[in-house]
């Protein structure tokens, strides 16, 4: 069986299916910010095989686009994680609750 | 039968080389080894090691023998299964570029139509590179920043504060000054116009300088010093800085997982002078041999690999000779440097070169 | 022949990798199962063709994004999640969504069975770096410069966010946090 374009979409899906379950499931700030890299990267598969099977480059521009988008946010994602560690003691996401009471 | 060994044969031919490969890598970082150990006692005015075998030329293998019989401590709070995985991450990233390099020219004078079964039908060029991949240059580098794992979960599983330290120090030395090497390499890529390292060499036969170390000197500065701390050499060596951490990242790794990282160093530092000398000093590229030799040819190409290797080892001593006549950074010198100095010099040469390259293709 | 196997043991390994992740509860654990994710992934973008991508998703998100991850995740030194404390109806809604997005999956599936089953042209030169840096330079130049703009943005943000903030004040605020967590404990 070689793989078609639709396998390397299902691939893309259930890793996209992941990421989100995680980002559900995790209560860690850093573990869910990992999470959403990998349901980027899902993102990048599709885009990779599209470009591939209609032999159009545009795809990995936009590969690259996101991996742009992905280094920006690494950064301003850990900063803002080890600004809010400063301020907690914790990356936990429940203990972001200053603004409820 | 015959499709099944036609279908097979590249496979063959492609295992072979990286056997060949890998296994001249590991002999010359075993006596790169004995080299720094003998160079270093000349520098401070001792023999250096003479014991084994004539002038201590077994003294390697001897090495490794006490390696694989020390006893293996594994530390009782350690978290076992990244403890085990860190050394084969340090070994593996630095094993892994040798595959895209170039180690000579291509072999086109043979007839391969002796072979049987019709195997060297068509063969035209025998290259002498295992990998060939239009993008070597980022491959290498990409590896080389994989690498940074090794150290990094070596010293987060020992559960040791000196590992600790040496792991952190690691990972900021090595993230910061990799953006200095990659900016470096940006000048050669924009004056080769491609990112293939064979297509490199190409390039710099073609210009009128032959190599690119004389357009592109600032670059090549900023590289070798980045190189320097990339493989946690003096005197950038502050993941291990034996004076304060005990032995940095690899205190707790003892018998042949020390070996392991022992051996990842060593590698380290062969793949970067292989990457300096392929980007600046024109590779496997003598000027002039082509009048000699007939290019294609197997003794130009054995020439060039020779002179490959030469030039690589030029790059081994220098390491050593540092190692033997500089102290050690501290820490916030290290990182004022490779920001504060570094990066902008490395980013200014860029510019010059963009401005250069445009207006001779004007 | 050899083009199916690499897919699918990268394919399995790429699986494998992603659900260690969201299993672990160890942030460093997940940080290195993430990686494996991105190696396969990038193992993927050879046999796609696409080297140059292949090349830059290790730089990038092995090499740099994934190494300021561990870098945080050892700076902080974070202990391993504490069990759930947010509503139970989460597992419900999580559980939901996956099936929702499995099924999804399958529909694209379905759907794309249409869509070519070769390569449009098994030697195009779409990977090629060349290529992709004159579009980058002719046909996107606009997106290439907004993504610049972003990330100096990005660049100038986490300076702002990470600084250290005045060694009495941070005090005060390790002070606040412990005396918080004290009538805490006390309640």
């Amino acid at each position: 069986m070689e793989p078609t374009l639709a396998s390397y979409l299902a691939l893309s899906g259930i890793l996209f299916t992941i990421g989100c379950v995680g980002v559900i499931f995790k209560r860690n700030a850093i573990g869910m910010f990992m999470c959403i890299e990998l349901m980027l990267n899902a993102v990048n598969l599709t885009f990779v095989a599209f470009s591939r099977y209609y032999a159009d480059t545009t795809g990995q521009l936009f590969v690259f686009m996101v991996m742009s988008v992905a280094a920006a946010e690494a950064a301003v994602g850990l900063g803002i994680i080890i600004a809010f560690y400063r301020n907690r003691l914790s990356v936990d996401v429940d203990d972001a609750s200053m603004m409820k009471n | 039968m015959e499709a099944v060994i036609k279908t097979a044969f590249p496979y063959v031919v492609i295992s072979v080389g990286i056997l060949l490969a890998f296994q001249g890598v590991l002999m010359i970082v075993a006596y790169t080894v004995l080299a720094e150990r003998k160079v270093l006692g000349w520098i401070q005015g001792r023999i250096g090691p003479n014991r084994v075998g004539p002038w201590g030329v077994l003294q390697p293998f001897a090495d490794l023998l006490k390696f694989i019989f020390k006893e293996d401590l594994v530390p009782d709070k350690s978290t076992k299964f990244v403890y085990f995985l860190a050394p084969m991450v340090a070994l593996t990233c630095a094993l892994l570029p040798i595959v895209v390099y170039p180690f000579g020219p291509s072999i086109t004078s043979v007839d391969w139509t002796f072979l049987p079964f019709g195997l060297g039908e068509g063969v035209k060029a025998l290259p002498l590179t295992i990998a060939k991949i239009d993008v070597g240059v980022l491959f290498v580098l990409g590896i080389t920043s994989v690498g940074v794992y090794g150290i990094a979960l070596a010293g987060w599983s020992s559960n040791s504060k000196y590992s600790l330290m040496g792991g952190l120090r690691s990972s900021a030395q090595m993230i910061s000054y990799e953006l200095a090497m990659g900016a470096s390499v940006i000048g050669v890529v924009m004056l080769a116009g491609t990112l293939d390292l064979n297509g490199i060499i190409y390039a710099q036969q073609q210009s009128p300088f032959r190599w690119y170390i004389i357009p592109q000197f600032i670059g090549f500065i900023v590289f070798l010093i980045a190189a320097f701390a990339e493989t946690n050499r003096v005197p950038f060596d502050l993941p291990e800085a034996e004076t304060e951490l005990v032995a940095g990242f690899h205190t707790e790794y003892s018998a042949l997982k020390f070996a392991l990282f022992f051996m990842a160093e060593y590698v380290n530092m062969f793949t970067v002078s292989m990457m300096c000398t392929v980007l600046f000093l024109g590779g496997w590229y003598v000027p002039g041999l082509s009048h000699i030799f007939e290019v294609g040819s197997i003794p130009y190409a054995i020439v060039s690999h020779i002179a490959f290797i030469g030039k690589i080892c030029a790059f081994l001593f220098l390491y050593i000779w540092i190692r033997g006549t500089l102290p050690r950074f501290r820490f916030d010198q290290l990182m004022n440097f490779g920001w504060k100095f570094l990066l902008p010099v490395a980013i200014a040469n860029v510019i010059f070169t963009i401005l250069i390259v445009y207006f001779l293709n004007r | 022949m050899v083009g199916t196997a690499l897919f699918f043991l990268f394919a399995g390994l790429a699986i494998a990798c992603a659900i260690s992740m969201v299993y672990h509860r160890n942030p460093l654990y997940s940080a290195i199962s993430l990686v494996g994710v991105f190696i396969s992934l990038s193992c993927i973008y050879v046999t796609l063709a696409a080297p140059f991508i292949a090349a830059v998703q290790i730089l990038i998100y092995a090499g740099a994004i994934m190494v300021l991850v561990v870098f945080v995740i050892m700076l902080l030194n974070l202990e391993e999640d504490r069990p759930m404390q947010r509503l139970r109806y989460l597992w419900a809604l999580g559980g939901g969504l996956g099936v929702l997005l499995l099924g999804q999956t399958f529909f694209i599936f379905w759907a794309v069975m249409r869509a070519p089953q070769q390569a449009v042209d098994p030697n195009t030169t779409a990977g090629k770096t060349m290529d992709i840096g004159r579009a980058m330079y002719t046909e996107y130049l606009l997106p290439v410069e907004i993504v610049g703009i972003l990330l100096l943005m990005a660049i100038i943000g986490s300076v702002i966010l990470a600084r250290r903030l005045a060694q009495p004040q941070l005090e005060l605020v390790v002070d606040r946090e412990e005396e918080r967590r004290n009538l805490d404990d006390e309640e």
